[in-house]
């Protein structure tokens, strides 16, 4: 369970302080499958970064599964981002020099995991994400819609309780980003929880929520 | 992250930059052979001194007439300012002392030799038996003044000149003329080669007394003393001042260089020597280093948003240093490694082309040599490390 109580993030550019968040209060209970809406720069990224705790917020408070996150040490932090969240970014950030396989280790290999174990989770990470052909090729010989493939194997192979996606078929053509977005619904229908971005008005309806964003606010939230 | 794990990523990403990589190690390379060749050339050329002075007798004292000057300097002993004369007697006295297990009174001059229909000047040493031992020559045939024969007219022969004189026949037996005096081959030396700048193939040896004779002298060059034991040189250097001192009438105007003395002089200075050539070779790491400093902080810069992606699936600070660290440390290592066996080919090549050299790398600057690479490769790497560790993962993740 996600609870943000009075979230805000300020950037100093010059002399102006900027609120990219500004006093947000949102709860999202686990395995619900959320969308974020709302023009650019209206700190829906923000609020995603800040969820997934690589950005600090200024003020607020934010729980998750009902334990206080921001003041936890980088290293306790980090622990968090590994077991119990997964990110997939609009530009997929694969590691140009690893193959497929070895991207989706990545997370394995920092969680410490004995590397006989981890062979046998990214075989069965390639297989459901219909890789296997492609394991020993790097991301530079994959089509996008593989290299999303690729990066949602990489953030589920953890295991996380929480999906957050920022746009992620912001560079896929719209056939491609269809079926990206039934993988990630799928791993909604397992149970975690998905957060997407998106400015896609018909990807976003999809949701089982919608948030609306604007100047750092939240203003509409519905369930439909 | 394990830290077979933080290794073996870092061992990938030094193998996916080959070129970027190869430089760097030949860089590192080159640093460390060039220490290890160095140290080999001036360690090398320590033995080879050390060795020249071995192969002259070991445990060697050198009488000279004359006073060394008070400075510590025995140049005026060497240049022959001779005071009062060094006698035969004077060399009888020494065979007394407990410590001393032989001596050799020495006189040198030269002399016309002929025989067979041939003539040439040669060099004379005039001497006893004990001097063939003492300075560590050996006779390929023959003897000389052996078994009570102390006083007869034997002349030995060096290597070469015997081999000229008698090219088809054997030498000894033979009688030949030296100067006025006619002698009897009884031994031929066997070839050495030049030692200290003496070839001792090219001389010829007779008894002193006989030599004192043909040089019309009773003065003595040298007179050589072995002692038993090694540490018997410095109470044997005591014990033929006093003797000597005694026999002069208490004036010391005797001159006596141990082996170990000058040896140990050279020693230093070549010692000191290599350890400077090795400290200047190991300016070449420093720069090696400040090279993996800057292609740390370009690959810092390239893998930006990497780092960043690193820290959004759960990597810590510490785990993003440890990766540079280990990048920086693969790359040292493997230089240093592959440098040191660079520089054992290099003094292997040095030791074919230069045979009396024996141009080994010390071990201390070997291990030196690699530690220092080792050190500055992670040294260097601290900054960029840092430098990776501290950025921020959303400002990362935003650059392309
Ligand atoms: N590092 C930063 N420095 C300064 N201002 C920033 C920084 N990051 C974000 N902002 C500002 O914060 C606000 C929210 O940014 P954010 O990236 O969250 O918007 P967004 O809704 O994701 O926009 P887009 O749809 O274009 O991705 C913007 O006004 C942006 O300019
Ligand atoms: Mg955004």
């Amino acid at each position: 369970m996600i609870r943000l109580q009075s979230i805000t993030r300020t950037f100093h550019m010059g002399d102006q302080t900027v609120y990219a968040l500004n006093d947000i209060n949102l709860q999202i209970d686990s395995g619900e499958y959320v969308s974020i809406m709302g023009p650019s720069g209206s700190g829906k990224s923000t609020l995603l970064n800040i969820i997934g705790l690589l950005d600090q917020p200024n003020g607020g408070r934010y729980e998750l599964d009902g334990r206080p996150v921001t003041d936890l040490t980088e290293i306790e932090q980090a622990r968090i981002r590994r077991e119990k969240i997964g990110f997939v970014f609009q530009s997929f950030h694969l590691v140009p020099r690893l193959t497929a396989a070895e991207n989706i280790e990545l997370p394995l290999i920092l969680g410490g995991i004995p590397a006989e174990q981890r062979q046998a989770r990214v075989q069965a990470a390639l297989q459901a994400f219909e890789l296997l052909q492609r394991a020993q090729h790097r991301p530079a010989e994959l089509s996008g819609g593989q290299r999303q493939r690729v990066a949602i194997a990489r953030a589920t192979i953890m295991q996380p309780s929480v999906i957050l996606a920022d746009e992620p078929t912001g560079n896929l053509d719209h056939q491609i980003g269809a079926e990206v977005m039934v993988l990630l619904e799928n791993l909604h229908h397992a149970g975690t929880t998905l957060i997407i971005v998106t400015h896609d008005r018909e990807l976003g309806a999809r949701a089982h929520r919608q948030i609306g964003m604007r100047d750092g606010k939240i203003l509409t939230d519905q369930h439909s | 992250m394990t830290l077979s794990d933080t290794l073996l990523t870092s061992f990938r990403t030094v193998v996916s930059y080959r070129l970027r990589s190869l430089l760097i190690i030949l860089a590192m390379a080159l640093g460390v052979a060039a220490v290890v060749m160095l140290t080999a050339l001036g360690d090398g050329a320590r033995n080879y001194v050390i060795n020249q002075f071995s192969s002259i007798g070991t445990n060697l004292l050198v009488v000279l007439p004359g006073r060394a000057e008070t400075s510590g300097s025995f140049l005026g002993a060497v240049l022959g300012q001779t005071p009062r004369d060094l006698t035969l007697k004077d060399a009888q006295l020494l065979e007394r002392l407990p410590q001393i297990r032989r001596y050799a009174p020495l006189n040198v001059g030269a002399a016309e030799l002929s025989a067979a229909n041939r003539l040439r000047e040669v060099t004379v040493l005039g001497s006893t038996e004990h001097l063939i031992p003492i300075r560590h020559m050996k006779l390929a045939q023959g003897s000389f003044l052996q078994h009570g024969s102390e006083r007869s007219a034997q002349i030995v022969l060096g290597a070469k000149i015997a081999q000229e004189f008698f090219p088809h026949i054997q030498a000894i037996g033979q009688r030949v003329r030296l100067g006025d005096n006619r002698f009897l081959v009884s031994g031929v030396l066997a070839a050495q080669g030049e030692t200290m700048g003496f070839n001792t193939d090219e001389v010829v040896i007779i008894p002193i007394d006989y030599a004192q004779a043909m040089f019309n002298t009773t003065s003595l060059f040298r007179i050589l003393v072995e002692t038993k034991h090694h540490n018997d040189i410095e109470p044997a250097k005591q014990a033929m001042l006093a003797i000597l001192k005694q026999a002069h009438d208490g004036e010391e105007d005797i001159t006596i260089i141990t082996q170990d003395a000058i040896l140990s002089t050279f020693d230093r200075i070549l010692h000191a020597l290599t350890l400077a050539v090795a400290g200047i070779a190991a300016i070449s790491l420093i720069v090696a280093g400040i090279l993996i400093m800057n292609v740390m902080l370009v690959a810092v810069s390239q893998r930006t948003a990497e780092i960043g992606l690193l820290k959004a699936i759960g990597a810590t600070s510490s785990d993003i240093r440890r990766l540079f660290f280990a990048e920086a440390l693969w790359l040292s290592l493997t230089g240093a490694l592959f440098g040191f066996l660079l520089g054992q080919l290099g003094s292997q090549l040095i030791r074919w082309a230069y045979p009396q050299l024996p141009a080994w790398a010390p071990l201390w600057a070997s291990i030196a040599g690699i530690a220092v690479a080792v050190i500055t490769g992670i040294v260097a790497s601290i900054l960029p490390a840092n430098q990776a560790a501290r950025l921020d993962a959303v400002q990362a993740l935003g650059k392309r």
